[in-house]
């Protein structure tokens, strides 16, 4: 199947007061239509400006997208015009992001936001649109849509705004969301809540579901498929059930082995990743991890690893560590 | 799992229990009792009047054990941070009793008790809880001072040394300033803080949740490691189950300014009984796909409720799946079940419960 999505050799630079950082390093992966992919990663992985570069947010200065291609039904949305960019954002590609007290417009109704994609992009008349709105509040399950159309968001609870940017993104039916950490801010009971619906709303409609978080037990629950990216760059890629069966990569090993789990042996010593993700504008000359890596073999420091599949695997499961390379395991 | 929790299990089932409190042993380090924390809601620029009253902790019951770990678990604005303040004396409270090695604290203040050496705090944020203007050397040492613990600068460099080497950093690193190190780092310095003055208590709250996730596990190692060695006891309040269960002997799980149960680690997550704990647990998902798809889940509507406004009856009733008339009007109160544990909810422990259970093991 022809992918609806496919980034091949995204790369991202920021303009730093100690010079140069390459946020996003030559990332590529598709996404096939309707399937949900999460892209794993810790503070500085770069998996948030894959997102915003995807959606051509990345701010200018201090951030460039210095190199790929992000080809989007057929075409480069990094060759588009800003107008013609626009046109798409909120339309056939639309995000969530982290907090929605901070996307929303604190001083117009939520009832005017969920109907001005709807205005926008399909010209529909505010009437029209409203009605529209309406409609998505109610399936997004906001208890008493018609009088909450009229309200502001700050008289929503932090679950109830998610629900709204999840209408919000859902008005043009796009075929690709994009949603940063979406439940982060949230409460579980209510993270359960909002993750269920925007599967069952995305499924429903067909959509492609960009997910990126931290949290693997979110990943567990609801990624078809997984990216793990470190240090700007992707060290795994896998179908879900594959990367927490067979885990290739050291660092997702070690991911894996340092987080408690629920049903998990309780009170035994958890295997913690020693020292700290690294500083991407010092980052050293071969692979990424391999200050940190239990498992470095000298050879590690010297090359930059590339993605490859992994030994026997025929499903697309890569990985981008050379110990199986270098002989060493 | 080191076998003095499990000793610690037994003696705990032999007590006698008369009234219902986590680790309700005898010699409990810290037992607080019916503690509630209102704060008013006032109205009015100059002439300010009461409008009302948010019950932010209301009647809630504990006690921890010497070298035990009391999980507190909930969601936002359930109690549990109020809880830990008010236990550490920074808080005012309304009503109950909070007694410490021994000694009721409850009408000391953080800033003058003589029970401040000996009860310490961890905080979330080791970026904000650290100056950055600081050396880890006095970072670390300010509590010798302020208290006079060390006699020559001699002392003192050696004492901070000590304290870094045990949490696991290098004497060298006390002439750096926090700027230099990675979260974990910082919040093994801020841990190293707390030891400093030899506490019996140290109450962790959300002491990981601000930390990467690669770097989380070093610092819960660090705590329990701590905790072996020294017998320190922890008051561990978080939202990350999966981390309490990890790191306590008993937890207890509060809503809206309550305990709704508590039981021995094991038991609470192996069988939870009121229908809130069970909707936490099943909303935490698993790392790990093939259990997912095989966990049964309960997914419960709503949010929580306003603290301002709490429903009737018992607080869990509007987003409980399970809820039934007599839940509407009447306010479960914790019963116990067994040594250790208990439950507020009509569901188990209420009159018709009781008489049920008689009735099937008669």
């Amino acid at each position: 199947m022809e992918p609806l999505l496919s980034v091949r050799g995204l790369t991202t630079r920021f303009r730093t007061d100690r010079g140069p950082l390459t946020a996003v390093d030559d990332v590529s992966f598709d996404v096939a239509p309707g399937e949900t992919l999460a892209i794993v990663g810790e503070s500085g992985s770069g998996k948030s400006v894959t997102a915003l570069s995807i959606l051509r947010l990345v701010p200018n200065p201090p951030g460039e997208i210095a190199a790929g291609q992000i080809v989007f039904e057929g075409q480069d949305l990094l060759r588009l015009r800003d107008r013609e960019m626009q046109s798409i954002r909120g339309d056939r590609i639309a995000m969530i992001f982290q907090e929605p007290m901070n996307s929303l417009n604190p001083s117009l109704t939520v009832g005017l936001q969920v109907a001005e994609p709807m205005r926008q992009h399909r010209g529909l008349s505010w009437a029209a649109a409203l009605d529209g709105a309406k409609a998505l509040l109610q399936k997004v399950q906001i208890p008493d849509a018609e009088s909450r159309l009229h309200t502001y968001p700050h008289q929503y609870s932090g679950g109830m705004r998610q629900r709204a940017m999840i209408a919000m993104a859902l008005a043009c039916k796009p075929r690709l969301i994009i949603a940063d950490e979406p439940t982060t801010a949230l409460d579980v009971t209510v993270q359960a809540q909002i993750l269920d619906l925007l599967k069952t709303l995305t499924r429903e409609s067909g959509a492609a579901l960009i997910l990126i978080t931290h949290d693997l037990g979110v990943v567990a629950r609801y990624a078809d498929r997984v990216i793990v990216m470190y240090a700007g760059r992707v060290v795994e890629q896998a179908g879900a059930a594959a990367l927490y069966r067979w885990p290739q990569h050291p660092y997702t090993r070690g991911l894996l082995a340092s987080v408690p789990r629920l049903d998990g042996p309780a009170g035994e010593q958890l295997v913690p990743i020693h020292g700290a993700p690294p500083d991407l504008a010092a980052l050293p000359p071969g692979c990424a991890f391999a200050p940190r890596c239990t498992r470095a073999a000298p050879g590690c420091l010297d090359a930059r690893p590339q993605l490859h599949a992994a030994r026997g695997d025929a499903t697309g499961h890569r990985h981008a560590c050379l110990r199986d390379e270098l002989g060493v395991d | 799992m080191p076998p003095a929790i499990d000793t610690r299990a037994c003696a705990m089932s032999s007590a006698s229990t008369d009234t219902v409190r986590p680790g309700g042993a005898g010699d409990a380090l810290l037992r607080v009792d019916d503690l509630k924390v209102h704060f008013p809601l006032t109205r009015g620029v100059l002439f300010k009047r009461a409008v009302g009253m948010v019950k932010a902790v209301d009647g809630v019951s504990f006690a921890i054990g010497r070298g035990e770990t009391l999980g507190l678990v909930g969601e936002s604005g359930c109690g549990k941070s109020t809880t830990s303040l008010a236990v550490l004396r920074m808080q005012p409270v309304t009503a109950g009793r909070i007694v410490f090695e021994g000694r009721d604290i409850t009408a000391q203040d953080h800033g003058s008790g003589t029970f401040r050496r000996r009860m310490q705090m961890v905080y979330q944020d080791p970026y904000g809880s650290l100056d950055p203007r600081m050396r880890v050397r006095d970072i670390v040492g300010e509590p010798l001072v302020v208290h006079r613990v060390t006699a020559s600068r001699a002392a003192y460099d050696e004492r901070v040394a000590a304290l870094l080497a045990t949490v696991g950093l290098l004497p060298a690193m006390a002439e750096r300033y926090p700027h230099e190190f990675s979260g974990g780092q910082r919040q093994r310095i801020a841990i190293a803080r707390a030891l400093a003055l030899e506490p019996s208590l140290v109450i962790c709250d959300e002491p990981v949740s601000a930390l990467d996730v690669s770097i989380q596990a070093q610092v819960i190692n660090v705590l329990m490691e701590l905790q072996q060695r020294l017998k320190l006891s922890y008051l561990f309040v978080a939202h990350d189950l999966a981390v309490v269960r990890h790191i306590s002997h008993r937890v207890a799980v509060m809503y809206l300014g309550r305990i709704v149960e508590t039981a021995d680690r094991d038991t609470l997550f192996r069988e939870p009984l009121h229908p809130y704990t069970q909707a936490l647990l099943s909303a935490v998902p698993v790392a790990d796909p093939a259990a997912e798809a095989r966990r049964a889940r309960q997914v419960v509507r709503g949010e929580v409720p306003s603290v301002m406004r709490p429903p009737s009856g018992c607080r869990f009733h509007p987003r409980c799946p399970q809820a039934m008339d007599v839940c509407r009007q009447q306010d479960p109160a914790l019963t116990e079940l067994g040594p250790g544990r208990a439950v507020a909810c009509h569901l188990h422990g209420g009159a018709a419960a009781i008489a049920m259970r008689e009735a099937t093991s008669a």
